[in-house]
């Protein structure tokens, strides 16, 4: 077997080019995040998508009466905002992932991560507000 | 699978390829699996980002949310949402099976079994779902409203 004398263009440990490796665990906590939201999301998103898609005529019924009955309930509200955060962040988390690994400069990829966590940030925010601040009685 | 992809490879005298190309990994099906929930996964990100926007409108007002969701209930987008359910449905299986790699002791061994499980369990809730939403979307189309 021949071998050539650089097998292959990875930088050499020490190269001045290379980051500094990462001082924290934040991406074992991710990976750990990932799973267990993944577990409680099976739960609340596929309940929730039986709910709406499936029971009681399906999505035909859905209308903003229908949104103010179930948000009349504390365990729906709760509900809806542990999946609401849960899934952001699961979402995010996993697009983050998708970013990092197929961008190509690091201008992209500083500008996709900026986007995905702008976009996170608005609809956790926004879905967060609405929840809290939802007034069944407006006009 | 090695055996069958690897066949070609050996014909060839071994000093055509020098150790630096590497071989080409034309992927097994674990592969195929991950890809498959990289996109499912993707999907399913990007509705849910249009999915919290459109019912934010609860707090506009209650026309403007029956408006819009009134679009959710035309035939066309009943198979979008088999499609999402589609995706929602693999990503949550395949995601069991991730976990049961990661932490089973047995997991490595019996990712492909469980591969077949997941995709066998997405058929049996597929099928009675896409029966469920299908005729929806044509009793819609034909004697709806």
């Amino acid at each position: 077997m021949t071998t050539t004398e650089a097998p292959l263009s990875v930088d050499k440990p020490r190269s001045a080019t290379r980051p500094a490796a990462r001082r924290n665990n934040f991406e074992l906590y991710s990976w750990v995040f990932m799973r267990l939201s993944g577990v409680v999301l099976l739960f609340l998103v596929l309940g929730h998508m039986l709910i709406m898609l499936f029971l009681d005529g399906g999505v035909q019924r859905i209308n903003f009466a229908f949104v103010a009955g179930r948000w009349a309930s504390p365990f729906w509200q709760f509900w809806d905002l542990t999946m609401l955060w849960l899934a952001g962040l699961h979402g995010g988390n996993g697009l983050r992932t998708v970013i990092n690994d197929y961008a190509r400069s690091e201008t992209t990829r500083f500008w996709l991560r900026t986007l995905l966590y702008c976009s996170i940030v608005l609809t956790v925010g926004l879905g967060t507000l609405v929840l809290f601040t939802f007034d069944p009685n407006i006009s | 699978m090695a055996g069958t992809t690897a066949t070609a490879a050996e014909t060839r005298p071994r000093e055509e390829y020098p150790r630096a190309k590497g071989t080409l990994y034309r992927g097994d099906l674990g592969m195929w699996s991950w890809v498959a929930h990289r996109i499912t996964g993707v999907l399913t990100f990007f509705f849910l980002f249009v999915h919290v926007l459109d019912t934010a409108l609860v707090r506009v007002s209650p026309n403007a949310y029956d408006t819009v969701i009134s679009t959710y209930k035309h035939p066309v987008m009943i198979l979008f949402e088999l499609g999402l359910l589609a995706a929602v449905l693999f990503h949550a299986f395949n995601g069991i099976r991730v976990m049961l790699i990661d932490f089973w002791s047995e997991g490595t061994r019996f990712q492909r079994p469980m591969l077949w499980t997941v995709v066998g369990l997405w058929l049996v809730l597929m099928i009675p779902a896409a029966i469920s939403m299908l005729t929806r979307a044509i009793t819609e189309l034909f004697g709806g409203h």
